[in-house]
């Protein structure tokens, strides 16, 4: 039975083909994310390798316990003193301080913009570089030589390259201070890496490093080497004792791992998101492959009867189709394993496009990727493969006389619609256990809704075939009429089959549900996002980081506020802090002109209350206010990542829209921020002219802030549409990667219609023997296809509006908007209709092909 | 291998099939008994409708009678379950079809084997080349059936069926599809297996030529045996029929 399963097979390569690029394009995302991930994770790993190798142990400020998403502030420094002190501990060879800045420094361009890609950092070291010294120094340099004097500095190469940047050449570079020139006296990099991806340094010598980052006199780091002989765990143990209070030691082993964990974390959302589009994939392949095969077994009637008369077991039947779906899954998650490859590259090239360049190393390739994409491939065909299996088995051998022999059902077909709707049930207690419960976390709700939407989809799918027949009513209407002749029977060969017709549909009606779910969400959001952003703001200007939403140095709103340009001039600070011990994002605000740019929406108090803030109040959101149970006249305690605290009194509450608050939920005024916290930030800076805004003005506050070339002013109306194109490019990129889900779709329908076609070989042969022409045929064709892609379109649109509605109901604390782009659904069923088009191109032609004498005697 | 009755090797018991219920039921076979004897070919002939492949694939095993028995080389057919219908078929029953139901994508070769390889038997190479020569199929061995004339696509089905030496071998129609030539040589092969192998053969057919073959002709109108000759004559055979349609 090997060998008919087998031989079987080979014979329909074209038909194992097309069923198995259904597989392919879901492994290979699956494949392809993994390598991508594991690559970039490694070369952060090399990166911590290289940067610890030489050292035994870190001395660093003592930070609060603060994360924020997941990302902790870097430790406070500490006074450059203490280096002496670690010098003479017993047990330490070797040791230096350095300057170590990740927010606030930007190489430029030479036009004068910010060099480095969005929201990734430029570093910045100031590092001791006397050969005594090099084992603490990760960086290498490839040209040139390192800085000796405050006005040279050395940069990476990859940025160096990018901005054709040459040694010797004069560069400018920002900092805490307004931007200045150096002299380019070197070009390095870190470790063995040839790029760091999207993430540049400078490099410079320590008291330069010292007076632009604001660290005169301190450290961010000291970096110990111990004696022959003594362990890293010695070495911390030595050290502690000698270190005041506000500073810690750590063994660089830990260090090296915390960081490491960062990463880990950071790269793992990052793989769930990708891995989520691979699901996808493979769960339409899925319906593909069970509607191939439920097709081709039952085009194999008469030959599973015939195996039965001459004695094959059910069960030699259920193997042998059940080797057949193996094979095929082997062979596809092979092929997706090394497509994977490719995919790799394209993420990669896709989010380089968005301004996101990853770093690089050479490509992982781990056990887990090819257990993980063979399994999943192959257990995925199997599954799909067995329920037509099982038909297989069910052919009674009587079936071999008989022509025209149909599939019987299978044993529990009757309950199939029982079961269908025992699992839209499921589903929907799924989808409300999400919606209506409240005590649920957002994730716990999305995980609720994903299950639901997934057992939806299976639910709807079985149930799809009763729809085919309403639905090709309506849809196949413009066949009918204007198609001729060709169209009628295109009508009415889509209802001939509902279940098939339906299973073809459902993999198309996938992809349409998840492009019109994200469709009307985003919409809504968009909507949500334009309305929470022009609600809150009254300011004329806005004045931001270039990415939008990095803060940038404090500095640079002084700057403006000093221009006799704007009337008024307000900055929002924001930084990380212990909220009562809870991680909270912390808001500095001017009490005297915050309210001329920012429309305070009160719960509790109104504008004076501002006046009422000094040095001990905080205004607090109405969400925090409930979350936390604090209302006007609490006391709350703020602990500033320097380890400063401060006992601040509620004064008042304000709503924010909660999709998109400008300000934080916890505010105090700038002087108390301030004072709290080391080398502030803004969020924003918002300024208003007197009268109207003119190009004189504007031009005049960007000259004013010119030395801050990290920072970008714009009018109200510029930021609001900013925001709004940010938004679509998330949303254009969600599109493509739901466009794999399509691809596999359309491959599906075309495997189908293939199939179809040479089932009706005979039929097809006798209209044609009976005067259709070839193009009648192959209109004939296209119907069907049109017909097939519109029900699933039918079904797919209101799924997909559905699920929006119910995400958006999740959401509800977010105050998400609904709003149903029809434009972009319209657009959506036109692009079904191309499918169908396009899907029906080669069956049409094979169709048209068919030689009618041929065709007729066909067996 | 015993026997039943007077050594036959199927004896069918008062069998009846009747489809559907009530006013609009259909008794297509009507309480038939009969006999088969071993070592000889029965034709079983009627017009449309008579029953006759009913009957036949109550015999084969592969229907199931509404009442009555079964009994193949002593065991109770029309009782067993899934699995021993499967032995069954593997050791006591050949099957030959009218659309011959070759797998397309086996060679010849492969194809008579076939009842071998799913029982999973090694086959006797003696029996295999002499089954091969006496079909005619030397030099067709590894050719697939597309590649294969009507004629040499049925001799394959004879041998696939012959190859496991079959308590008895189902004829559907045989010569159903091949034109009269052709048919003949069939039926020449068929005829030589029961003299020199003494196989055992019940053939289901419409053809007065192909009757004429057999040893014993059962004639069926309207589900019950209507005649029960001996060797007849194609012509006897055709007179037979007219007068039954004319009935």
């Amino acid at each position: 039975m090997t060998k008919v399963a087998l031989r079987g097979l080979a014979g329909r390569k074209l038909r194992a083909v097309l069923t198995g690029i259904a597989i392919v394009l879901g492994v290979a995302m699956i494949s392809g994310t993994y390598i991508l991930t594991d690559t970039v994770q490694r070369a952060f790993n090399n990166l911590l390798v290289d940067s610890y190798a030489g050292t035994d142990a870190v001395v660093t400020g003592r930070g609060i316990d603060v994360s924020i998403d997941g990302e902790k502030p870097p430790p406070p420094p500490v006074d450059a003193s203490l280096l002496d002190v670690v010098r003479g501990v017993d047990g330490v060879a070797l040791a230096t301080g350095s300057v170590l800045d990740e927010r606030n420094t930007k190489i430029l361009t030479a036009e004068g913009e910010s060099a480095n890609s969005e929201g990734f950092p430029t570093l910045a070291f100031g590092v001791d570089t006397d050969p005594a010294y090099t084992q603490f120094n990760p960086l290498n340099v490839l040209e040139g030589r390192w800085p000796a004097s405050e006005d040279e500095v050395v940069i990476d190469a990859g940025t160096a390259d990018k901005q054709d940047f040459a040694v010797g050449d004069t560069i400018e570079i920002s900092t805490l201070q307004p931007k200045r020139s150096f002299e380019l006296v070197g070009v390095a990099k870190y470790g063995d890496l040839d790029s760091l991806g999207a993430i540049s340094f400078v490099v410079f010598t320590i008291p330069a490093a010292q007076e632009l980052l604001g660290r005169e006199g301190q450290f961010d780091a000291i970096s110990v080497a111990a004696q022959e002989g003594i362990s890293e765990e010695e070495l911390v143990a030595a050290i502690a004792p000698a270190l005041p209070q506000g500073a810690e030691v750590v063994s660089a082993t830990a260090e090296a791992q915390e960081q490491a964990d960062e990463v880990s974390e950071f790269t793992a959302i990052f793989r769930y998101f990708l891995l989520a589009f691979g699901a996808i994939a493979l769960f339409v392949g899925a319906f593909v492959i069970f509607n191939t095969f439920s097709i081709t077994v039952a085009q194999r009637t008469r030959e599973f009867a015939t195996l039965r008369t001459i004695g094959a077991s059910r069960r030699q039947i259920l193997v042998s189709v059940i080797l057949e779906s193996l094979v095929i899954g082997i062979l596809a998650s092979l092929v997706g394993l090394g497509l994977g490859v490719v995919i790799a590259e394209g993420i990669e090239a896709l989010f380089g496009s968005l301004g996101v360049d990853l770093p690089t190393a050479d490509r992982v390739f781990k056990t887990r990727t090819i257990v993980v994409a063979l399994g999943v491939g192959i257990g995925i065909t199997l599954l799909a493969g067995l329920f037509p299996a099982i038909r297989a088995t069910r052919v009674p051998p009587i079936s071999a006389v008989r022509e025209g022999a149909t599939l019987p059902h299978g044993r529990f077909h009757r309950f199939t619609p029982w079961v269908a709707g025992l699992v839209v049930v499921g589903s929907i207690a799924l989808l409300a256990r999400a919606m209506f419960t409240d005590e649920l976390g957002t994730g716990d709700r999305l995980l609720s809704i994903a299950g639901g939407v997934l057992l939806l989809f299976l639910g709807v799918a079985m149930l799809s075939s009763k729809l085919v027949k309403p639905l090709a009513a309506v849809v196949g209407a413009p066949a009918r009429r204007l198609g001729g002749a060709a169209g009628r029977l295109a009508g009415g060969n889509s209802v001939r089959n509902p279940g098939r017709t339906a299973a073809t549909a459902a993999a198309l009606m996938i992809g349409i549900a998840l492009v019109a779910f994200i469709a009307t969400l985003t919409n809504g959001m968009k909507a949500s996002n334009r309305e929470a952003i022009e609600e809150q703001i009254a300011a004329d200007y806005v004045v931001t980081s270039t990415d939008g939403y990095t803060p940038f140095v404090a500095a640079a709103g002084d700057a403006l506020a000093a221009s006799p340009v704007p009337e008024v001039v307000t900055s929002v600070r924001s930084d990380a802090g212990l909220v009562n011990d809870v991680s909270t994002e912390v808001g500095g605000i001017e009490p005297d002109t915050i309210a001329e740019a920012y429309v305070f929406d009160w719960q509790e108090g109104d504008d004076s209350v501002l006046a009422n803030l000094g040095t001990t109040g905080a205004l607090v959101s109405s969400n925090y206010a409930d979350d936390h149970d604090v209302s006007v006249g609490d006391t709350l305690t703020l602990r500033s990542t320097a380890d400063r605290t401060a006992q601040i009194t509620v004064v008042g509450t304000f709503e924010p829209p909660p999709f998109y608050p400008l300000i934080e939920s916890v505010n105090v005024s700038t002087e108390l921020f301030d004072s709290l916290y080391d080398r502030p930030r803004n969020r924003w800076t918002w300024a208003n002219v007197p009268g109207e805004s003119t190009e004189e003005n504007r031009a005049a506050m960007e000259q004013a802030i010119a030395g801050y070339p990290d920072t970008q002013l714009e009018t109200r109306e510029e930021w609001i549409q900013r925001e709004d194109a940010d938004f679509n490019e998330f949303i254009s990129f969600l599109y493509v990667m739901l466009t794999l889900a399509v691809f596999v779709s359309v491959f599906g329908m075309i495997n189908t219609l293939v199939l179809s076609v040479y089932e009706r070989t005979r039929e097809i042969g006798m209209l044609r023997a009976i005067g259709m022409t070839r193009r009648q045929v192959r209109r004939m064709i296209r119907q069907e296809s049109i017909i097939t892609a519109l029900i699933g379109a039918a079904i797919g649109l209101p799924l997909g509006i559905f699920l929006a509605a119910l995400v958006n109901r999740a959401l509800s604390e977010y105050d998400v908007r609904f709003a149903i782009p029809w434009g972009q659904l319209i657009v959506l069923t036109i692009v079904a209709v191309i499918i169908g088009v396009l899907a029906a191109i080669m069956p049409a032609r094979r169709a048209a092909k068919l030689d009618p004498l041929r065709a007729i005697a066909y067996e | 291998m015993s026997n039943g009755h007077n050594g036959a090797v199927v004896v069918a018991r008062d069998v009846a099939r009747r489809y559907g219920e009530g006013d609009t039921a259909v008794d297509a076979l009507r309480g038939v008994t009969v006999d088969i004897a071993p070592g000889k070919a029965t034709a079983v002939m009627g017009p449309s409708g008579s029953g006759k492949s009913t009957l036949m694939h109550i015999l084969a095993g592969l229907d199931k009678p509404t009442s009555g028995s079964v009994d193949i080389a002593g065991t109770e057919i029309t009782t067993l379950g899934d699995n021993d219908l499967t032995k069954l078929r593997r050791e006591h029953i050949g099957f030959v079809f009218q659309f011959f139901n070759l797998l397309p994508m086996l060679t010849a070769k492969e194809n008579i084997l076939l009842p071998l390889t799913i029982a999973g038997e090694k086959p006797d190479d003696a029996w295999f080349g002499k089954l091969v020569s006496d079909v005619g199929l030397e030099d067709r061995l590894s050719h697939r059936p597309s590649e294969l004339s009507g004629g040499q696509q049925q001799r394959v089905a004879i041998a696939r069926a012959l190859v496991s030496k079959p308590t008895v071998l189902f004829a559907d129609e045989p010569t159903g599809n091949l034109d009269s030539t052709t048919s003949a040589e069939i039926l020449e092969l068929l005829r030589r297996s029961v003299e020199d192998y003494g196989q055992t053969i019940v053939m289901v057919t419409h053809d007065a030529r192909a009757a004429a073959v057999a040893h014993r002709v059962l004639f069926l109108a309207d589900g019950s045996i209507v005649r029960d000759l001996g060797e007849c004559d194609a012509h006897t055979i055709h007179n037979v029929m007219e007068e039954l349609a004319a009935a």
